[in-house]
């Protein structure tokens, strides 16, 4: 089986969700790359020594700077004339390309695998990650996201795969980028922290949260997540969100704040290896999770926390 | 200008699902169902852009088993002006709820369709943008803005780094994120004053649509379960444990 997977960059690095999107792939057969972007040869070149990889298809085009899914789509299906799998990470990108990639191709996609159990046969969470299907598809081509912490990363070091520059399928027109707010941060990325510390409603408002997360989280080294109930109460940005239907992600060690276990947070962080939940409530089900418990208020305990650290 | 909005029965958010004995799904005999909350915040975005004096007329679309007419209630309720029930039985995969719609799009001629972006039981995350591509319609996913200028909508989206905004030409597909509005609550008369709207059946034979599903579930099971830990006592305990760990020096 040949597969294509989409290069998740930002036109100057490969992300991380890349490698583990490589590793899937490469599970069903010998694996391409798809670098597309503006002034992102780079990119390419960096895609180029992931180990394993066969080739690096390099589309370089205004077009595809901002990886707006109506002008990367036509491309995808371009090539997928000569694949049998298209594999994207299951980052915003890759959730917003790959189904229109799939209908374009009429086939049903399948969302979020966390094993590749057969040639076309994979597992996937459903419910908020509380029932997990396997499920087998009956379509020519296969279209799949990966989650990012269900498989290893693929080494960044050790292939020489050819770039093959490829021609644009043009602007549609149909859309344009406008512009974005990407915060920035001397902090890891949530995603592929070692260490992460989140907060949760308990924070009380934005101040209280930076003043009692932030310094914790800049003691250990860590990366800050929140609850979805922080973020519906605005106290730290959108995309801090871990659950469900924000970043799901499986640290070394996550340490909940103040965060008393909603199935929906449940199902984004319990795969880390280590949790730690700091909650007053002693009947909180975040503790049901958890390896290590500290029962307590978090104003007090926090601040001591990370003083003795 | 007219409003799609498509909604989905599914089981209410804050039941817990269990999976069945013999593996083969969720049980839902005898659970609560609800519209998906993403389909809510669709609703109630269309709804808000009547008040606006932008939209027209707001139609909610359901496809089912009979019982999904409650959903569609539920939208009429909040304030949709009628209702398309495609009923079936057969559980219908993304790609195929994405051709019906298609064809109801072909024959409503919509501004806009404003979905959830994905269904809390098969978190698939696919419909909107499937529809878009069957469509050849620009598409705003995962949206916590949407702003009309014109024959123009101004999407903001949430994406992995923050948030980012396209500009789409209408006709448009936009996908709803959590934070786009807070759903409101049917009051009481109009719950009463829903039940007089007007609400089509159809089928997918109607349509001539093929929804045979194309990936089969061979089996479903549960999670591997985490076993509770210990307590510490106090933050010095809680410290020797993460320096054991390696968190700290």
């Amino acid at each position: 089986m040949k597969t294509l997977v989409w290069v998740e960059h930002d036109n100057a690095s490969v992300k991380d969700a890349t490698l583990a999107a490589v590793t899937a792939a490469s599970k069903l057969g010998e694996v391409d790359l798809l670098v597309a972007g503006k002034g992102c040869g780079a990119v390419a070149e960096q895609a180029a020594k992931i180990a394993g990889v066969a080739k690096v298809h390099l589309a370089d085009d205004a077009a595809y700077e901002n990886a707006l899914a109506e002008n990367v789509a036509p491309l995808v299906v371009a090539l997928m004339a000569g694949h049998d799998a298209f594999v994207a990470p299951a980052t915003s990108n890759g959730k917003n390309i790959a189904p229109r990639v799939a209908a374009l191709l009429d086939v049903a996609q399948v969302s979020d695998i966390l094993s590749v159990e057969g040639p076309k046969t994979f597992t996937r969470p459903t419910y908020a990650g509380n029932a997990i299907a396997t499920v087998e598809s009956s379509d020519a081509k296969l279209v799949i996201t990966v989650r990012g912490t269900a498989f290893e990363k693929a080494a960044r070091e050790g292939g020489s795969a050819a770039v093959e520059a490829i021609a644009s399928t043009g602007d549609t027109g149909l859309s344009s980028f406008v512009g974005a707010e990407i915060a920035k941060s001397e902090r890891p990325e949530l995603t592929s922290a070692k260490v992460i510390v989140s907060g949760g409603r308990a924070l009380k408002d934005a101040e209280t949260f930076q003043q009692v997360i932030f310094p914790l989280a800049d003691k250990v080294g860590a990366a800050v997540g929140a609850s979805r109930a922080a973020v519906d109460a605005g106290y730290v940005p959108n995309d801090y969100q871990v659950g469900q239907t924000g970043k799901i992600v499986a640290p070394e060690v996550y340490i909940a704040v103040g965060i008393s276990g909603a199935i929906q947070h449940l199902a984004g962080m319990k795969d880390s290896k280590t949790i730690i939940a700091i909650n007053k409530d002693e009947d909180a089900p975040i503790f049901q999770v958890a390896d290590i418990g500290l029962v307590g208020d978090l104003f007090k305990v926090v601040p001591e926390l990370t003083e003795k650290l | 200008m007219k409003i799609v909005v498509p909604v989905k029965r599914v089981i209410d958010y804050n039941v817990k699902p269990r999976v069945k004995a013999d593996g083969t799904g969720v049980d839902l005999a005898n659970v609560k169902m609800s519209m998906n909350p993403f389909d809510e915040i669709a609703v109630e975005e269309a709804i808000r852009l009547k008040e606006k004096g932008v939209a027209t007329e707001i139609v909610a679309v359901s496809i089912g088993p009979a019982k999904a007419q409650e959903t569609l209630r539920t939208a009429l309720a909040m304030g949709a002006d009628r209702a398309i029930l495609i009923q079936t039985d057969d559980e219908v995969e993304p790609l195929g709820v994405a051709k019906l719609l298609a064809k109801v799009a072909a024959e409503e001629t919509p501004g806009l369709v404003i979905l959830g972006k994905q269904a809390i039981d098969d978190d698939s995350n696919q419909t909107g943008q499937m529809l878009a591509a069957l469509l050849g319609w620009p598409q705003g996913t995962f949206a916590s803005k949407v702003e009309l200028a014109g024959d123009k909508v101004d999407v903001t989206r949430e994406v992995d780094g923050g948030l980012e905004t396209v500009k789409l030409a209408m006709p448009a597909i936009v996908t709803t994120d959590l934070r786009l509005n807070e759903p409101r609550y049917a009051s009481l008369p109009n719950i009463m004053k829903a039940k007089s709207k007007p609400l089509a059946t159809k089928t997918p034979a109607d349509y001539d649509v093929d929804v045979a599903p194309r990936l089969e579930t061979l089996k479903v099971s549960e999670p591997a379960k985490r076993q509770a830990g210990i307590k510490v006592a106090d933050v010095d305990e809680l410290v020797a444990k993460l320096k054991a760990l390696g968190v700290a020096a």
